[in-house]
């Protein structure tokens, strides 16, 4: 019995009035509890309703097929599946390396004074709406890879094919780079997270053995907190899948599949932002609803994968070490 | 527990390990500088372009068309303040009422799903929550409103506040309530009075942390509020709204629209950044009240 309930019922509580109060407030509460599982039981429910006519047109092939045709009715949702997956995995190669060596300097390596500047202002990087990133990105990041960075590329790895063709600027290569400016503040605070959970023991009996202090940092920490690592690398992944205005503002919006990333793609988030306040006829509209239904499916499992891990190592106990 | 012994010899640190140890860190350092790169580089440009294209039109007209100059986002800003405000009054009560549910009555089951559900709808993806919304508003109300994209923005504000709201109310020690409980003061009355108000400057910084970050989305509002070149003032007409603005202008081929784009999105972030330290200061004040 906890004390509330002992405290009511005793003789000595209110009687009448207050516990129906206590009851009626109790059900509010609950309302509004059980409100957000209605919501995302509504979402779920909105989003299956309105896609089952192109679901019911289409089927599996409405995900292996390349043709996104309105005039015709036909729908293929791959080009965009692979641009989605394209530029998150181009902004995770560039942002994992960037935030975990930030996550290192703040926490192992920066004078105390520094540490508190410095995780606020890379946080100050989460604040950012999407939309300024993209206009950022137009205006400013996109000439300077037409201008240098493509012909740089091109001309010294073009022979990998991934960076082939016109360098236009626009195209799957700026949508990866702010997509990376934009997750790296979620990857470095998870780790930075997960890093502070490791004991303070660990790191001293590390150094007491006669390491430096890299050394300490890799056998003592990084190796300690590498599930949380990865499950604010997921998260960060996760972010970047959803993740609309800033892309669809540079990815170039062409239903694509091309190998180079210098040409221009077409996401999920960004064929809903672009086409659904204009799509006529029940299957277009239906088919978009299709793609994002896709989406949040994706976008739920990484979230919950992430999670997972991330709650392995912060729950209090230090993580179980590797053998 | 056991953790592996690093395979370090115990002998005079060798200059390959110091060079790694050098390396490394500096690597590390190079990171920082990096990252910070970008953030310097967008506050730059938004005080630099967007200083020099704000002005007291800007402030006061609504847009004008392609061709001529001058015009502002005046009514962007208020269909911004519009939106935010009827995103508040439902997400805000809802989030909060959810928040005490989960830290006062939740240590159940139940509980524990709406927690869970509640991370999950953390990261459902922005745009997502907008064809949800238009599938419950916009379609039955028959076109587009402020009042869709309010709604599309109170629920991506749930969830944030209701898990700040919990942890908060769950800094507050259990002594006070049974202090409170102690006196013959009813549970309903201990949350709202004790336990709520002992927690209000966190719970305050939890709302803000939502509105700010609910403050800049654009893509639930592409087919809920939708956009409006003139004045508007009824939540149940299509609105214009500051990020709807800055995208539209931002990829329109105008130079005029290009500048205002910068223009609207300096005063988007300074709404955002006075918004938060306003309201933090505020809840100082109350704490301060309330301690005395």
């Amino acid at each position: 019995m906890t004390v509330a309930e002992r405290a009511q019922s005793s003789p000595l509580a209110g009687a009448g009035t207050s516990r129906v109060a206590d009851a009626l407030f109790q059900g509010a509460m609950l309302a509004c509890g059980l409100s957000v599982l209605a919501l995302v039981g509504l979402i779920i429910y909105e989003l299956v309703t309105k896609s089952s006519l192109s679901w019911h047109a289409f089927g599996w092939k409405f995900f292996f097929a390349s043709d996104w045709d309105p005039v015709n009715d036909e729908y293929g949702a791959l080009p965009f599946v692979f641009g989605t997956i394209v530029s998150s995995l181009v902004a995770l190669a560039l942002a994992v390396p960037l935030a975990v060596g930030v996550a290192i300097f703040i926490t192992e390596m920066s004078p105390r004074w520094l540490r508190g500047p410095l995780a606020f202002t890379t946080e100050l990087l989460a604040a950012i709406p999407s939309v300024i990133y993209g206009l950022w990105a137009i205006f400013v990041l996109v000439p300077l890879l037409r201008a240098y960075v493509e012909p740089f590329l091109g001309r010294y790895f073009g022979w990998t094919g991934l960076f082939e063709g016109t360098p236009y600027g626009i195209g799957m290569l700026a949508a990866g780079i702010i997509l990376a400016i934009m997750v790296v503040p979620i990857i470095s605070a998870i780790t930075r997270e997960v890093m502070t959970a490791v004991p303070q023991q660990q790191r001293e009996a590390v150094l007491a053995l006669g390491a430096t202090r890299w050394e300490m940092v890799r056998t003592g920490v990084l190796r300690n907190a590498r599930a949380g690592i990865l499950g604010g690398i997921i998260l960060g992944l996760g972010r970047a899948l959803g993740e609309t205005m800033a892309v669809t503002m540079v990815i170039g919006n062409r239903a694509e599949i091309a190998k180079s990333l210098f040409a221009p793609g077409y996401t999920m988030a960004s064929v809903i932002a672009n086409e659904f306040s204009e799509a006529t006829g029940d299957t277009y509209l239906s088919a978009l609803v299709e793609v994002g239904l896709a989406l949040f499916l994706v976008t739920i499992i990484v979230n919950i994968l992430a999670q997972v891990l991330v709650w392995s190592v912060t729950r209090g106990m230090p993580a179980r070490s590797s053998t | 527990m056991s953790a592996v012994l690093p395979e370090i010899e115990l002998k005079p640190i060798g200059l390959g390990r110091r060079l790694a140890n050098g390396l490394m860190t500096a690597a590390a350092a190079a990171a920082v500088l990096i990252v910070l790169l970008p953030l310097g580089a967008i506050f730059a440009y938004l005080l630099y372009k967007g200083i020099g294209s704000l002005n007291w039109s800007f402030l006061t007209q609504t847009p004008k068309p392609v061709g001529e100059a001058g015009g502002g986002m005046a009514n962007a800003i208020a269909g911004s303040v519009l939106i935010l405000g009827i995103a508040s009054l439902i997400g805000v009560p809802v989030g909060i009422g959810a928040g005490i549910y989960l830290a006062e009555y939740g240590r159940d089951r139940l509980g524990n799903l709406i927690r869970f559900t509640a991370d999950v709808l953390n990261g459902v993806p922005s745009i997502i929550i907008g064809i949800v919304a238009y599938g419950l508003v916009v379609l039955r109300q028959g076109h587009f409103s402020a009042l869709a994209g309010g709604a599309a923005l109170a629920i991506m504000m749930v969830p944030t506040i209701t898990r700040t709201t919990e942890e908060m109310l769950l800094l507050v020690p259990l002594g006070v309530r049974e202090a409170a409980y102690g006196l013959g003061v009813s549970r309903w009355r201990t949350t709202l009075s004790i336990t709520l108000r002992t927690a209000t400057s966190g719970v305050i910084t939890g709302i803000m942390l939502a509105f700010a970050r609910i403050a800049g989305e654009t893509a639930p509002l592409l087919f809920t509020a939708f956009g409006n070149q003139y004045w508007n003032w009824n939540i149940n007409q299509p609105t214009a709204a500051l990020p709807l603005q800055i995208f539209t202008y931002a990829i329109s081929p105008f130079d005029e629209w290009h500048r205002q784009a910068w223009a609207g999105a300096l005063i988007l972030i300074v709404l955002i950044v006075i918004s938060v330290s306003a309201v933090r200061l505020a809840a100082n004040r109350g704490m301060l009240k309330g301690a005395n």
